[in-house]
Order: C-alpha cells, then sequence, then structure tokens
C-alpha cells in the first residue's frame, strides 16, 4: 500500500532471505524452516494489495542466485504459494495461529513439491526423504514467526 | 510504482489485474527464465551480474564467523604462536627435502623419455583464495571464494588444498566464485587408481566425507587403502593429483558392479584457503581443453595427452640433411642428439 509498507515488506523479506542462506552446521540444515516462505505467506494473508506474487518472485529470484540449481525454481514456487494464498487470504487470515499452522504446512509442502518436480525436470539430484522435514518446522514455528512478522510489519507495538 | 496496487482504486487486488493474471505472468517469465538457464546456458552474463550483487550479502551473512576467526587470531597466546611457528618451519624444511628429491626425479623422468630437460610444471600460476562461504547439505556441497573475474578465474578451473582435489569453478562472478566440491552429488571426477592404473569415474556421495566409484566391475582389482588420483582426461583437472583414499570395497557375488566408497584426502571443513590453479597448456599431464560452451568434452587432443615421446623431438631426426637455415639458427639451442627411439647401451 504505502511506500512506508512496501518499505518494511521488502526489510522483512531480505531478513527471511539471509536467515534462509545463514550457514548451519548440515545437522540444523536438515531443520531450517522456509524462512521466506513464512514472510510470504505472511504477507499474501495480511496485505494482499502490497504485491504478495511480485515479492515471491523476485525473493524466489534471490534465493535462486544464492542456491537454486536453475535460475527461476525458487521464484516459480514462492510465487505459486503467494498467489494460492492471496486468493484464499481472508479465509486464512480470520483463523487463530496454531490453525493457520496447518495451511502454512500445507503451503510448505506445496512449496517443496514445485521444487521437487523442477528438480526432477531438470535432471538435478533430488536428495533424500529429509528435505520435506522442514514442512513441519516450519508449520511448528509459525506461531512464533506470525507475530515477529506482525512487529515488522507494524501491526503490534 | 503501477505494478502495486492503492487503496482507492476501485478493483480489488492492485491495478494491474487480477491475481490469476499476475501469477500467470510470473510463472510464464520463471518458466522461460528456467528454460533458458537450463538448456541454452543463455543467462552466463545475467548469472554473472547477479553474483555481483549476491556477494554484499554473502559476506554479510559470513561476517560473524569471519569476525570470530580473527578475535580468535589476534588474541592468539605467545606460546601458541611459537609452537605453530616451530611447526611450521619443520613443515617446511620436510617440504624443501621433498622438493630437492622432486627435481632429480623430475630430471630423471625427462632422461627416460628421451627429453634433454625436465618436462616445466604442470601448474603455471597458483592464486590462493579464501573461502567465505561453504554449504554443506545433501543436495548442494559448494564453496564460496573470495576470487572472480577481475583475478582472472574462470569457470571450470580447477581448486586444490594442500592435501587434495577440493573441486572446480562452476560460477564466477566479478569478485566472488562458487566452487562445486568433488562431493557434490551432482559433481564426477575422473580418477586413476595409482596401484593399478585403471581409470574409473569418482562420484560424489553428498556428504563431505564420502565419494562413490559404481563403475567398477565386481572383479577389478581395487582394495581398501588405495589411493585415487586424477586421470588427467575430461578436461578439467590436470593429471595426477591425489584425490581420494578407497576405505570401503564391498563386492557381492549377485551384482555385476562392486561398491566402492573412498574418502577425499582434502579437509574442506577445516580449510579456510584453497589454490586456484592456472594449467601449462603444453604440458603433457595438462588436462586437455577442448571444452565447448556447455562444457562437455566433445573429443580429446591427442597432442595434450601422455604419449611415449615428446613431441617437439621428433621432427628432428630427418632434420638433418635438409635444413640450412632453420638448423644454423637452432645450433645455438641443445638439441636432441640421437633419435627418441634409440635404446642407450
Amino acid at each position: 500500500m504505502s511506500p512506508d509498507s512496501r518499505g518494511r515488506m521488502l526489510l522483512s523479506a531480505l531478513v527471511a532471505l539471509i536467515l534462509t542462506v545463514l550457514p548451519l552446521p548440515p545437522s540444523l540444515e536438515v531443520v531450517r524452516p522456509g524462512f521466506l516462505v513464512l514472510t510470504v505467506f505472511y504477507w499474501s494473508i495480511n496485505a494482499p494489495r502490497t504485491g504478495g506474487i511480485t515479492l515471491g518472485f523476485f525473493a524466489g529470484l534471490a534465493l535462486d542466485v544464492f542456491q537454486g540449481p536453475v535460475l527461476g525454481q525458487h521464484a516459480l514456487a514462492l510465487a505459486l504459494v503467494s498467489y494460492l494464498v492471496m486468493r484464499e487470504h481472508q479465509r486464512i487470515r480470520s483463523k487463530p495461529a496454531f490453525q493457520q499452522a496447518f495451511m502454512v504446512f500445507a503451503a510448505l509442502v506445496i512449496y517443496e513439491f514445485v521444487l521437487f518436480a523442477i528438480d526432477g525436470w531438470t535432471g538435478h539430484p533430488l536428495g533424500s526423504q529429509l528435505r520435506w522435514i522442514h514442512a513441519a518446522t516450519g508449520a511448528l514455528i509459525w506461531p512464533l514467526a506470525a507475530p515477529i512478522l506482525a512487529y515488522s510489519a507494524g501491526r503490534l507495538t | 510504482m503501477a505494478a502495486f496496487g492503492t487503496a482507492t482504486t476501485g478493483r480489488p487486488l492492485g491495478r494491474s489485474g487480477s491475481p490469476g493474471f499476475r501469477f500467470t505472468l510470473y510463472a510464464l517469465l520463471a518458466v522461460i527464465v528456467m528454460y533458458l538457464d537450463q538448456r541454452q546456458h543463455y543467462l552466463e552474463h545475467v548469472r554473472y551480474a547477479l553474483q555481483a550483487a549476491a556477494y554484499p550479502i554473502q559476506l554479510a551473512v559470513n561476517s560473524p564467523p569471519a569476525a570470530w576467526r580473527w578475535l580468535h587470531e589476534s588474541v592468539a597466546t605467545r606460546e601458541s604462536l611459537q609452537q605453530e611457528n616451530a611447526r611450521l618451519r619443520a613443515a617446511q624444511r620436510d617440504l624443501e627435502l621433498r622438493a630437492m628429491r622432486y627435481e632429480a626425479l623430475a630430471r630423471e623422468n625427462g632422461q627416460l623419455r628421451g627429453l634433454r630437460e625436465a618436462l616445466p610444471p604442470v601448474a603455471e600460476r597458483w592464486l590462493a583464495a579464501e573461502i567465505v562461504s561453504i554449504q554443506l547439505n545433501s543436495l548442494r556441497q559448494r564453496l564460496l571464494l573470495d576470487r572472480g573475474a577481475v583475478n582472472g578465474v574462470f569457470k571450470h578451473q580447477a581448486v586444490l588444498d594442500d592435501k587434495g582435489l577440493i573441486g572446480q569453478t562452476t560460477h564466477v562472478g566479478p569478485w566472488s566464485a562458487e566452487v562445486i566440491l568433488i562431493t557434490d552429488p551432482e559433481h564426477a571426477v575422473p580418477v586413476r587408481i595409482e596401484r593399478t592404473g585403471l581409470r574409473t569415474i569418482a562420484v560424489g556421495g553428498g556428504d563431505t566425507s564420502s565419494l562413490a566409484l559404481p563403475y567398477l566391475p565386481g572383479n577389478a582389482d581395487i582394495r581398501s587403502g588405495d589411493l585415487l588420483v586424477t586421470s588427467g582426461l575430461g578436461g578439467v583437472f590436470p593429471e595426477g593429483y591425489p584425490v581420494a583414499r578407497v576405505t570401503e570395497v564391498h563386492r557381492d557375488a549377485v551384482q555385476p558392479l562392486a561398491q566402492v566408497r573412498a574418502v577425499p584426502l582434502a579437509h574442506v571443513e577445516t580449510d579456510t584457503e584453497v589454490m586456484l590453479v592456472w594449467l601449462r597448456a603444453d604440458q603433457p599431464a595438462a588436462a586437455a581443453a577442448a571444452l565447448n560452451a556447455a562444457g562437455e568434452l566433445t573429443g580429446g587432443n591427442a597432442a595434450l595427452q601422455p604419449q611415449p615421446a615428446p613431441p617437439k623431438a621428433a621432427p628432428a631426426a630427418p632434420a638433418a640433411p635438409a635444413a640450412p637455415a632453420a638448423a644454423a639458427a637452432a645450433a645455438a639451442a641443445p638439441r636432441p642428439p640421437a633419435p627418441v627411439n634409440e635404446t642407450r647401451p
């Protein structure tokens, strides 16, 4: 909406991107939640007019530069998540945080499935089944992440 | 910006069409970008620019470990520094002795091959590069180095540490380069078993301590403890550099192929610096530089592969009767005294 809101959105996406590419030991790497997906999820339900799909696309493109096997992979997955969430934003927004966590889980599974499918189509290694774990940790962390994101959006003081 | 909607417009979600339309647009764009990047390799320049743009963030993200290391080094005690100094001095003496032995062996090898002088070293130039970040998971095993195109780094350049092979560069930005490790599941390195000379391919196992050799038949002569060195095939790595040591050979009478695992000699987790290598193209042990734009080997270059006889000495034998000017000019330089195939008494 306002330039201020857009600035907050970009800032939270940048922080989420940094948390996503922060080096972690391999044991923690598999449980690292998709912070960027959570951020895009939050902005898509709470400020659907601010451009969640655009945010998803460009944040995903940035993530592709850091760790994508092919440019555009995360961009497509995040834009899709943002679009699906935005369509249902009024229904999701009215739910309490722990119920939203289930929808976050669904969004993360869809996100990981898009990555998985693109990995398969482009002939990159698919990795082990451990790649799906972060959907669960992302959903678990959502009740904690939602207030932080609300604070970063200036909705909570 | 027109792309973002405002609250005052009549439409529910933004000015530039419905979310469905916008999503279709972005999805199409993403698919086109993926196609161009994956199949056509058109996006090299875009990648170069994006790599440059991403470098400050990567530096910032990795500054806490770097700061910790700097702090750790600067408060090191006098004793520990003295100990390290003594250890390094001993290591240097050891290396100097080995270098002398190496010189003698290289000269002897040259004589055996019929050369007057030893072959030049494989590496023409070395550049130390600091590791900015390490990414180690089961899907991607990558390093980011603080050297890039401004330092002359190029794509598909060999990267080593003092113990063995580390990997090769995949994306090069102006100030940074991404290295794919030999343990990355997408990487394969042509190797030779040092003991037997058997050539095969070592594929990354997805964690820092394992390589797999999936293409060896069940009756291949390989055992635990064998050293794997680069074979020089494939056009990226020079011949003869140590890669890994075989730890596990599993033969199953039912399976046609042996299951072999090896541990890389390089210690990526503890390294802070690695070496980028520029190869001397005229060295027989150098890798053939016959790569096309897609990075695939289209054909080997026989002239750059190890040969029984040196390439320069061959025309010298019949040149004796008819080579007036050239022979006079070349007389100042030492020439091979005899044909190379001659058996020495």
